[in-house]
């Protein structure tokens, strides 16, 4: 039995003449979805697969699949005869696109047998002469293969052989994805090895000595792994030591290590080749003249051995010594490991003489962590989920580690400088390194995210992108955006269209035993974002934003400004940065009143019509009491219009009651009744009980700008409790209020017993209140009949959508994912917001 | 279910006989079904002085939105797909083309001057008095005066308050209009059938195609030599425009327009240029397309293009091989398309144009590699926050070689009149700089992103306050190291 490896990322060419047998290997070894087969492709674009004049257009669209594929990292093999150099330069250019290695399996059978496979199938209709002449193409090809670029060429001779072969798949060096740490990556060490030695022990490593008393090796109790991101050597005082210490981690299984382009030029030099003797290869040399000829040697197949870069921790972490962006990530080839060993660059150099690296990292969009070193950096800094943790030790830096997944630094200072550098390690880029791109967001979308998964169509996405542009707040600060809310079921009594018992009975179904009913204050929503330091803090200059429900300034300046130190003040005040310890909070809000910031839709909208009716009626009653007099039967039409006249009043009694007079942020107040988020938590997890109470804190410490949120807790299998809450309502409606939000009592990420995520909150709204959105007389028994008719479904499908979507990107910000990761979910709910839904709901 | 009320009254003797010329009889109490809900005719008064008839219009909502979906797209439309003020408005109570396409239905053989009964009543001018409690009234009770007035009415228009809770409020856009004079009863009725809808000046959805002959019949006689006949064509037809427009204005473009907003008056629409002189806005062009001309570029880009007047002259100029416009509005970019015949060019004509929508706040990698980009009255519609993302998509990413820049000159605005202090020249300008502040800005992102920086002005220069518009005018410099591009192709070539 011949055993075919195979990696398992490859683009192979089966090779054989007409009749060898490929399909039948093709089908035993491989999933159809697999096999791209010339024939088929032949038949696919010109209904024939015999016809010979379409094999451009077929290979050129085999070629396209095979790039989808191999790009989307799935194995693919090419059922072609593949006899002509050129045939199979065009598959070995496919597969270098795409970093993949390029296999060949030869099917060498008796030109006889092939004859006769070919002759008994009525579909093909090549004679005897072409066979012949595949057969020498075949000869002239076995020796042609591997300089072709086939990294692996497997031949097969005789029908037997091909019958008894089996595939097996072998890793790629770099898939390490099984190894899931916890790691403790180390930055350039570049010879240092005290430092080394102080940075382990820091990490809570023991090291072992040899009988000189040289770190041989290192342990962790909690069973670490240590993983260098190469450069161990040149420059400092004792590359040797630290090549002992690291070579013998790896020997021993405490480590894994990555070259570094330094390892890569040193083997070149110990390998005999003229490498000069520059960035501090000579101090190496050196040094390395003190040991012993098998020590160099065992050091010359360290470093042969190492591989590129590393994908670990089930795909979830990268290591390259410089980087690698995510086309490149698992894949083998000449540039993937040029790319990983010296980093992109622009083919330029810089004042200093050094090549200028292309900033990869702020294009990167890969899911995966990266983490890499060579470019000495000041302070490390997340770019995209990646992180540089060169901090330039041997240039009297610090030497640095990053635990993973924990994401927390770890450094020593470099005991002095060892080398002078080339270029000051201050010179730090000047541009914003977050940079959005219009590809993050443009476009038709899938977004999957830890609570589910949408689709935002292309049309959604550009009516957001006009929004976001030229209306919303700076990306860095529009951190989330609050979903829409659905109502609750719709009531089947008598003279209501919402009501309390429908809002319980939403929740009970879903298995939800405990909800807070919140006052629903009728002002607008506003999101404050506001950080402890006045001017800045982790979200880039300025101290905070508040911002509209599609994420425009509150007010504009300076009343944002100013709200924002009010805001400040008290959660100072209340105690808030040091007992949540952080030093920014976002909290969501109702501003009070609605006439603050929508004074002008009150005017134009609402008031136009009140002001009508109140005039209109009173002429067409007076009209009528004079026909009346005159004997007239206008009785019903009188009676009717009497009606309206009071629903015209009652209207403008509803509008009235969220109309007070302010002045700038005079007669304004916040009533906050959610924290959101802070330093890396987000508080979605707490209940509405803890939300509730710090909201209440803040009041407590400026009663004169926070309203308080009244609200009662409800346990819903209890009548009591439920009795008392229906009451509450409708006292708090009758008095003018908006009504109430119901919500689960364990939070914003409460889940139904089936795991499901769950409204957020239901809204109930007033009789009264319900005037100003369904129009004066909507309470007329023949129009709440018709409006009893509307539909929810879509509503709730879209608050439960945007919520996921608001979730995910609280946790983003906890996580400190990359900013156009976060932007993506903030910028998808501002794009379901342009889904057509009912606005009365 | 609400009332639209209009009383016609006169004290003609007998005044009764109102009722033959309406064909209502004065003591029946009548009702019609009209398409938003029904119209009743009563008689408050009807003796031998005085007799006044009304007709009240009871909207029906429920019918009235559905008229509306109708007019929407038909009956797939869904119907949730409203703003809210189709529910919460004032067709219930105002009169408007509703009334009067109810007065046309319940009235129409009057509305023709015809009377079976009294012929000869019909064709003689009687003492009208008519009222409208409550009209919606765009511009204003002066607007009322001006349409009225000429025909030979006594006008009286008294502003309805908005909310008389709140009287720091002002006035609404309602008047209780009564009109008296002497005029044939069908005059009378025309003049109210076109002149309401005009003076409502609000969308319409169930316009009849052939309004422009339902105008010139219920106008017949008066209209063409009325003074305010241009005012009154330009809104009635204005409906149409609204017609074919409505999908489009739910994101409605901003025009990119830096004259002075006429201060809500009546004379929409007009020309604000002199006569005989070319509008700043095409100075402006002229001025943008001749620093193009001189910086030799023939792939340019247009960004915040707008509708397209830039690109049209562009698209006109052969020395433009590849011309790019973008905007964030994907509504401008339709405007454009539509401007520019995209889809009428022949095919070479085709491809040297492209419309993209892109926003300036985000990357865009097709942008890179242009030679010109005109960011023409676009930088003001922007946060100054957001400002700093622009320079980085535009100077730092796109990088093209030369950069066009305009913006209005904030001191100049003391010399439009009509502009109080402190405003901006457009709704959506979010700041006007002085020439000091522009050129601040624009010497620090020349010198940020390595571009050499010519400054200078469009429009007549004035001694004191400069030139209406502010140009610059950035050409690239020596390659910041900073910013430096990557290779076209990096390391694509290179073999494994």
């Amino acid at each position: 039995m011949t055993v075919l490896d195979i990696p398992e990322l490859a683009l192979v060419a089966l090779v054989g003449v007409s009749g060898s047998g490929k399909s039948t290997f093709a089908r035993r070894h491989f999933l159809p979805s697999q096999v791209l087969s010339s024939d088929a492709f032949r038949a696919m674009v010109a209904d024939d697969e015999n016809d010979q004049s379409a094999s451009a257009d077929a290979f050129d669209a085999l070629h396209y699949v095979a790039g989808k594929r191999l790009r989307a990292g799935r194995l693919t093999v090419v059922d072609a005869t593949n006899l002509q150099p050129h045939a199979r330069a065009g598959l070995v250019r496919v597969a270098r696109e795409h970093d993949v290695l390029p296999v060949a399996i030869v099917l060498d059978v008796p030109e006889a047998l092939a004859w006769a496979r070919t002759e008994v199938r009525a579909d093909r209709t090549l004679g005897r002469q072409v066979l012949t002449r595949m057969q020498r193409d075949l000869r002239r090809t076995y020796g042609q293969l591997a300089r072709e670029g086939f990294r692996k060429v497997h031949v097969l001779r005789g029908p037997e052989e091909i019958d008894a072969a089996e595939v097996r798949y072998e890793k790629l060096f770099n898939d390490r994805r099984e190894l899931t740490g916890p790691f403790d990556i180390v930055g350039d060490v570049h010879g240092c090895r005290a430092e080394l030695e102080s940075l382990l022990v820091r990490l809570g490593w023991r090291l072992h000595r040899d009988e000189q008393g040289r770190p041989v090796d290192a342990t962790h109790p909690a069973g670490r792994t240590a993983v260098f991101v190469g450069d161990l050597v040149d420059r400092g005082p004792d590359s040797p030591g630290v090549l002992r210490l690291v070579m013998g981690m790896v020997a021993a299984g405490h480590a894994i290590c990555v070259p570094g382009n330094h390892e890569q030029k040193l083997l070149r030099r110990l390998r005999g080749r003229d490498v000069r003797l520059t960035h501090g290869l000579a101090e190496t040399m050196a040094q390395l003249e003190a040991e012993s000829p098998e020590f160099v040697s065992a050091v010359a197949s360290f470093v042969n051995g190492l591989v590129s870069h590393f994908v670990l921790d089930g795909g979830r972490l990268v290591v390259a010594h410089a980087g690698l962006k995510e086309e490149y990530q698992g894949r083998a080839s000449g540039r993937v490991r040029a790319f990983a060993l010296f980093g992109e660059t622009t083919g330029e150099t810089d004042e200093y003489g050094l090549p200028v690296r292309y900033p990869w990292a702020r294009d990167y969009r890969g899911s995966a962590m990266v983490v890499y070193g060579h470019t000495p950096t000041p302070e490390p800094e997340w770019v995209n989920n990646t992180i540089c943790i060169d901090t330039g030790c041997v240039f009297g830096g610090r030497l640095t580690a990053l635990r993973y997944p924990e994401r927390e630094l770890v450094s020593v200072a470099a005991e002095r400088e060892w080398y002078a550098p080339a270029r000051p390690l201050t010179a730090a880029p000047a541009r914003p390194d977050e940079v959005l791109e219009l590809g993050d967001v443009a476009g038709r979308r899938h977004i999957e995210h830890g609570y589910g998964s949408l689709t935002v169509p292309a049309e959604n996405a550009a009516a957001a992108l006009e929004v976001m542009s030229r209306f919303a707040v700076d990306p860095r600060w529009l951190t989330w955006l609050p979903p829409t809310m659905a109502p609750c079921s719709t009531s089947s009594q008598e003279g209501f269209l919402e009501h309390p018992a429908d809002a319980f009975a939403d929740y009970r179904a879903a298995g939800v035993d405990r909800v807070v009913c919140e006052e629903k204050h009728m002002g607008s929503r506003a999101v404050v974002l506001v950080c402890r330091d006045r001017d800045g803090g982790r979200f880039g200059p300025g101290g905070g934003v508040v911002h509209t429900r599609t994420g425009r300034p509150f007010f504009g300046e300076p009343l944002d400004t100013e709200l924002l130190d009010r805001v400040r003040l008290a959660i100072g005040a209340a105690g808030l940065w040091d007992e949540l310890e952080t030093d920014w909070l976002l909290l969501d809000a109702e501003l009070l009143p609605w006439s603050a910031k929508a004074g002008g839709l009150i005017r134009e909208q609402y008031a136009g019509v009140g002001a009508a009716g109140r005039a209109a009626l009173p002429a067409v009653r007076e009209a009528l009491d004079s026909a009346a007099a005159r004997g007239l039967p206008v009785g019903e039409l009188r009676d009717r219009m009497a009606r309206r006249h009071d629903e015209v009043r009652a209207y403008s009694a509803a509008y009235r009651a969220y109309v007070r007079p302010t002045e700038g942020l005079r007669g304004v107040t916040l009533a906050p009744f959610a924290v959101l988020a802070g330093s890396e938590s987000s508080y979605a997890d707490r209940d509405h009980g803890w939300h509730l109470d710090l909201a209440d804190r803040l009041c407590a410490a400026d009663p004169e700008f926070f309203t308080p949120t009244r609200r009662q807790v409800v346990h819903l299998a209890d009548e009591a409790s439920v009795a008392a809450a229906t009451d509450w309502w409708l006292a708090l409606t009758a008095a003018g209020g908006e009504g109430m939000v119901v919500k689960p009592y364990a939070g914003l990420a409460a889940r139904s017993k089936r795991g499901s995520l769950l409204q957020p909150g239901i809204k109930c709204r007033g009789r009264e209140y319900l005037r100003i959105i369904y129009g004066p007389g909507y309470d007329e028994p023949e129009q709440l009949k018709l409006l009893r008719q509307r539909s929810l479904g879509r509503k709730r499908g879209l608050a439960l959508r945007e919520h996921g979507l608001g979730l995910a990107a609280l946790d983003g910000l906890a996580d400190g994912v990359p900013l156009w990761r976060r932007h993506a979910l903030v910028f998808a709910i501002l794009a379901c917001e342009s889904e057509p839904v009912d606005p009365r709901l | 279910m609400v009332g639209v009320l209009l009383t016609l009254t006169t004290t003609h003797r007998p005044a009764t006989d109102l009722g033959h010329l309406l064909v209502k009889h004065p003591d029946r109490v009548q009702s019609f079904d009209v398409p938003v809900g029904t119209a009743h005719v009563f008689y408050p008064e009807a003796d031998e002085q005085r007799c006044t008839a009304a007709l009240l219009l009871d909207v029906d909502s429920l019918r009235l939105a559905g008229a509306r979906r109708r007019g929407r797209g038909g009956p797939s439309a869904t119907p949730e797909t409203f703003n809210l003020g189709q529910y919460v408005n004032d067709r219930p109570y105002a009169a408007s083309s509703l009334l009067a396409s109810a007065m046309a239905k319940v009235f129409r053989s009057a509305l023709r001057g015809e009377s079976r009964e009294r012929a000869e009543l019909a064709a003689t001018p009687i003492p009208l008095e008519l009222r409208v409690p409550v009209l919606r009234c765009r511009g204003g009770a002066e607007v009322a005066v001006r349409v009225f007035a000429p025909l030979g009415w006594t006008v009286e228009a008294t502003p309805i308050p908005l909310d008389e809770a709140y009287p720091e409020w002002g006035d609404s856009r309602y008047v209780d209009l009564r009109l008296t004079g002497v005029q044939r009863l069908a005059d009378a009725l025309n003049h109210l059938y076109v002149l309401l809808p005009v003076l409502d000046d609000a969308k319409h959805y169930w316009v009849a195609p052939d309004e422009v002959e339902k105008l010139l019949r219920a106008g017949a006689g008066w209209l063409a030599g009325h003074p305010e006949r241009g005012l009154i064509t330009r809104r009635y037809l204005a409906h149409q425009r609204a017609l074919a427009g409505q999908a489009l204005t739910q994101l409605a473009e901003e025009r990119l327009t830096d004259e002075p907003l006429p201060a809500d008056t009546v004379d929409d629409g007009s020309d604000t240029a002199a006569q005989g002189r070319p509008s700043l806005a095409a100075r402006r062009r002229a001025a943008v397309l001749a620093a193009l001309a001189d910086s030799g570029a023939s792939r340019v880009l247009d960004l915040g293009c707008g509708s397209g007047a830039l690109l049209t002259a562009l698209a006109g100029d052969r020395r433009y091989t590849e011309i790019v416009g973008t905007d964030v509005s994907s509504h401008a970019l339709t405007l454009a398309a539509r401007r520019l015949r995209l889809d009428r060019l022949p095919e070479r004509q085709r491809n040297r144009i492209n419309l993209w929508q892109s926003a300036l706040t985000y990357r865009d990698d097709r942008l890179r590699g242009y030679d010109a980009a005109v960011l023409m009255e676009v930088i003001e519609h922007l946060d100054p926050p957001r400002l700093p993302a622009l320079e980085d998509v535009v100077f730092g990413h796109a990088r093209p070689g030369t950069v066009v820049v305009t913006t209005p000159n904030a001191e100049y605005n003391v010399r439009y009149d009509g502009l109080p202090a402190g405003r901006f020249r457009h709704a959506d300008h979010r700041f006007e700089w002085t020439r000091a502040e522009f050129t601040a800005w624009a010497e620090r992102v020349a010198g940020t992103y390595g571009y050499r920086l010519r400054l200078s002005g469009v429009g007549d220069e004035d001694p004191e306050v400069g030139s209406p518009t502010q140009l610059a005018v950035l050409t690239i410099d020596v390659p910041d190291p900073d910013h430096r591009e990557p290779q076209l192709t990096p390391r694509k070539e290179e073999r494994p």
